[in-house]
């Protein structure tokens, strides 16, 4: 008995504390995350900054002295390029090791590795997707250059040097959560995180959709209902701007064909308005003479903030602005001679080739009128939990198959614009050195600098804004850009044919850019590149023109301007699209058949300002009703029998615009129910639906129906872990708007830049410099940012410059 | 006695020692020391739960509870207070277990 009491209770204890050891689910193991001893609770920080650390490590060509500021942002001061990149990665580490974990592990499809099968479709797909191999492909072409060697390597050093001197209880909550450990980070990992951002930005395909369309609807509707050029447009390079090059001769179109696949995955009208701003003020236009440069980008809003902020300065180089964890040096920033911002290109550099192959073991597909062996690349994807998966993933000379047939594609809606059977071309997946563009540009004193800059730069494709103490002023859509026929992608290509191959490129120096144009001021917001005169074929669509003309429409009545004008501007919410459609919307709206409650409305949207502000009723009515309109034009053509079951390409705002107000009568205006083909019948259904369905979601009108609630804006962890984020707040914008704030996307960092004598820099991202959610500068910017309000960019000239905004010196020396 | 010796030791080895340890101070300790087997649980229990209180308070009180309450939010729990208690709940629970057995180990033993 005693015995047997004795044993039992050493069994129970020991299946105790396995248990409080390990994993269940997505519970973290309790014992290891709740025990005060190095459990969660270590990762409180505390209130008091320590003011003076030195550490002592090995791999310093000289000594750092880091200083950071009230807001704990880091300002770097090394000796040499080597020592600069080396704290970058140091301090980024600091601040954010798990972010860049998580987000090279994830372009990297090696997710399962922590999370176990369930992240095994997304993993597969990025594999697929080619993403490590663009990853080796960039990696190939930037390690033969000494400089971005270098870069990569110190920087990888860096990241490691703080790995190893971590000690299991200080490793970021998020890895307790998980129970996983930080491994040494690869130079590969900066390049994974260039291929995250074309993943992001550079793969909006709508050729499957497209061609669905097509085969459904015939060209001559097709042609007319997918222009190629919008019906409104303000392009970024100003209309009339004339090219002062030879261009290359235009490939011929090739002979094509429709596929005639079919797909299971529902239809659905993809997203429209994410994008960014950046735009440039001339010192014609400004109070003190100089230029003034902004930019926003908008992106998914997460916390960590995808940006972090800081200063470095070498022999050669002393620059602010933000960086991507995971990669060196400044992608958006200034020195003290010029500055410069990106948006995204909406270029269309990603195809889709129909395969053919020979047989069943698709060793072999028919290209060039023979039959031409396939290559294999084995993918091992480790699995938490379970034994390794084994994936081979075919490549032909476009690139890689992504999903050979329909029972291996996942019904994940990441892939659903992946065609079966078609091979991947891919700009990311071509040898590429960015890194290089940003070391010049870090570096970069005059517009000369800036252009060659640009020559190195592969891909996503940016709009890049430039401007100087010289008071040059210039734009770029930039990126390596393949020569092709007009319209050669908007559809499935033909993987058989060579004439269907990308035929080479558009020569750098020929991209679309201006320089000191006489209007004074530049800017892009994603929309259209160029007017009609451009020779080449980038994309037959972009975002739509709102935000850039409202901005165009400002700045071009702009004088006097300062910091202050550019910063309420950049979160200016007067909607382009409403000025542009709601007249004739109203101007249907039989006043005299209006109930005492419609006429209400009518007033309310009537007088609406065309602001989409978070108190706005106004906004909340115009956007349900907008939404249900073109719903009530398109829904009954371009959802399709289930049946049928194939996903469609959706008319753009910018058409259905043009329909409404071109036509008052079309057979789009038609459905099954209505046999009447008037606008006007359309436009008064819908007011009337949308009063109905607004009444009976928010109850009578009162504060439940403001924009900003209506909305319900908010940010959420990386790791999507709940309680880690913002919460739901209430906020003005939308997207197509200039401040495009959505509920998930908007603004990720707003930047604003006086050129002068001292170049002085002004921003704000949504959350703070550290990553960890037990830090006082997790989410410190949040109020600031959400009030449309920016901070004054502390920039040093030298690291004994600012002592009465500095909280803590880290001095870095060699053991 | 017990319950001091538990506390001091677990108090300075959950500074350097994995959080287990404190099982195996509370099975030694009970081994030796233990009268009746509610002596050797209770004084495990009480020492370590206090002594996680103790451990966590010393990181989350200069913190201002920005991580508890951030932690208890994941977890849903509506107070920082009660992940603390859950906290050394665990904690005491593990320590009790242990020391209920090195003082069954000491019993079986005994003749």
């Amino acid at each position: 008995m005693k015995l047997f009491k004795a044993l039992f209770t050493v069994f129970l204890t020991i299946a105790l504390i396995w248990a409080l050891q390990t994993k269940f689910g997505d519970l973290p193991p309790l014992g290891k995350f709740l025990n005060p001893a190095t459990g969660f609770w270590q990762n409180a920080e505390s209130r008091n900054i320590t003011p003076k650390l030195t550490e002592k490590i090995t791999g310093l060509n000289g000594g750092i002295t880091i200083r950071y500021d009230e807001y704990m942002i880091p300002h770097i001061f090394a000796q040499n390029d080597h020592d600069l990149y080396f704290a970058q990665g140091y301090v980024t580490a600091k601040d954010r090791l798990w972010q860049m974990d998580i987000q090279t592990r994830s372009a990297a499809g090696r997710l399962s590795e922590i999370v176990g099968p369930k992240a095994l479709d997304l993993d597969r797909y990025h594999r697929r997707m080619g993403m490590v191999y663009g990853a080796e492909q960039t990696m190939l072409m930037s390690m033969k250059d000494p400089k971005v060697k270098e870069m990569l390597e110190a920087y990888s050093d860096g990241v490691n040097a703080y790995i190893h001197s971590l000690p299991p209880k200080y490793y970021p909550i998020e890895f307790k959560l998980l129970d996983y450990a930080p491994e040494d980070f690869k130079p590969i990992n900066c390049a994974l995180i260039l291929k995250l951002m074309s993943e992001v930005l550079a793969t909006n395909s709508d050729d499957f959709a497209m061609t669905n369309t097509l085969k459904l609807f015939g060209p001559k509707v097709t042609a007319e209902l997918f222009p190629d050029y919008p019906f409104k447009e303000d392009p970024i390079i100003p209309a009339g701007t004339k090219w002062d090059f030879k261009p290359l001769k235009i490939p011929a179109p090739s002979k094509g064909f429709i596929d005639d696949m079919t797909d299971t995955i529902k239809t659905k009208h993809g997203p429209e308005g994410i994008g960014s701003n950046n735009w440039v003020i001339g010192g014609s236009k400004t109070a003190n003479g100089y230029p003034i440069l902004a930019n926003d980008p908008h992106l998914e809003l997460t916390y960590p903030s995808i940006w972090y902020q800081m200063q470095m300065s070498a022999p050669g180089v002393n620059v602010y602005g933000v960086t991507i964890p995971g990669a060196p040096t400044i992608v958006i920033g200034y020195n003290q001679k010029i500055g410069w911002g990106v948006t995204n290109v909406d270029a269309d550099v990603l195809d889709w080739y129909q395969i053919r192959f020979k047989d069943l073991t698709k060793n072999e597909y028919w290209y060039n009128n023979k039959w031409v062996p396939t290559k294999r690349r084995i993918e091992v994807i480790k699995i938490r939990g379970q034994a390794d998966m084994i994936d081979s993933v075919i490549y032909t000379h476009v690139g890689p198959v992504v999903y050979a047939n329909s029972n291996v594609k996942p019904k994940m809606s990441r892939a659903a614009f992946v065609p079966t059977g078609h091979a991947l071309r891919w700009i990311a997946h071509d040898p590429s050195i960015e890194f290089k563009t940003l070391y010049i540009l870090n570096r970069g004193k005059n517009y000369d600098d800036y252009r060659k800059a640009l020559t190195y730069w592969t891909a996503p494709a940016q709009n890049f804004i430039f401007a100087s103490v010289d008071k040059d002023i210039a734009i770029t859509p930039n990126g390596k850009f393949p020569l092709k026929y007009k319209d050669q992608g908007k559809f499935l290509l033909d993987g058989s044919d060579p004439a269907d191959n990308w035929q080479g490129w558009i020569p750098p120096e020929q991209n679309p850019t201006v320089k000191n144009p006489a209007q004074g001021f530049l800017s892009s917001a994603n929309q259209s590149s160029t007017d009609t005169t451009y020779p080449y074929y980038i994309n037959w669509r972009f975002e739509p023109y709102t935000r850039a003309k409202r901005i165009n429409d400002r700045l071009r009545a702009m004088h006097n301007a300062t910091v202050d004008s550019i910063r309420i501007l950049q979160s200016d919410n007067y909607s382009i699209m409403a000025q542009d459609i709601l007249p004739t919307m109203l101007g249907d709206i039989d006043q005299s058949k209006l109930t005492a409650k419609q006429k209400q409305f009518y007033g309310i949207i009537k007088t609406w300002d065309k602001h989409f502000d978070a108190k706005s009723v106004g906004a909340t009515f115009f956007n349900a009703w907008w939404a249900n309109l073109y719903n009530a034009i398109w829904a009954d053509d371009f959802t399709v029998k289930n049946y049928l079951g194939i996903q469609l390409k959706w008319p753009s705002k910018d058409r259905t615009i043009q329909l409404l107000t071109t036509q008052k009568t079309s057979h789009w205006y038609r459905d099954t129910s209505n046999q009447l083909n008037t606008r006007q019948n359309l436009v008064n259904k819908t007011f009337n639906a949308t009063i109905d369905s607004l009444t009976k979601k928010y109850g009578g009108l009162s504060a439940a129906w403001q924009w900003g609630t209506v909305k319900g804006s908010r940010i959420s962890h990386l790791g999507k872990v709940d309680g880690l984020g913002s919460g739901i707040f209430s906020s003005g914008g939308t997207s197509g708007v200039i401040n495009a704030l959505s509920d998930t996307h908007g603004p990720s960092w707003r930047m604003v830049v006086q050129f002068g004598p001292t170049v002085e820099g002004y921003g704000i991202f949504p959350g703070g410099e550290s990553g960890n959610p037990g830090s006082y500068f997790y989410d410190n910017f949040f109020n600031t940012w959400k009030n449309g309000q920016l901070k004054k960019l502390l920039f040093l000239s030298s690291s004994n410059d600012g002592e009465q905004h500095i909280k803590s010196t880290i001095t870095l020396s060699n053991k | 006695m017990l319950f001091f010796i538990i506390f001091i030791l677990s108090l300075l080895a959950s500074f350097v020692l994995p959080w287990w340890t404190i099982a195996i101070i509370s099975f030694l300790m009970a081994l030796f020391i233990a009268k009746t087997s509610r002596h050797a649980f209770w004084s495990g229990f009480v020492a370590i739960f206090i002594v996680w209180i103790v451990v966590a308070l010393f990181k989350s009180v200069p913190n201002d509870h920005i991580l508890a309450k951030r932690v208890a939010a994941v977890f849903h729990l509506p107070h920082w207070i009660l992940l603390l208690l859950v906290t050394a709940l665990i904690g005491g629970l593990v320590a009790g277990m242990s020391a209920l057995t090195g003082f069954y180990v000491k019993k079986a033993f005994k003749k």
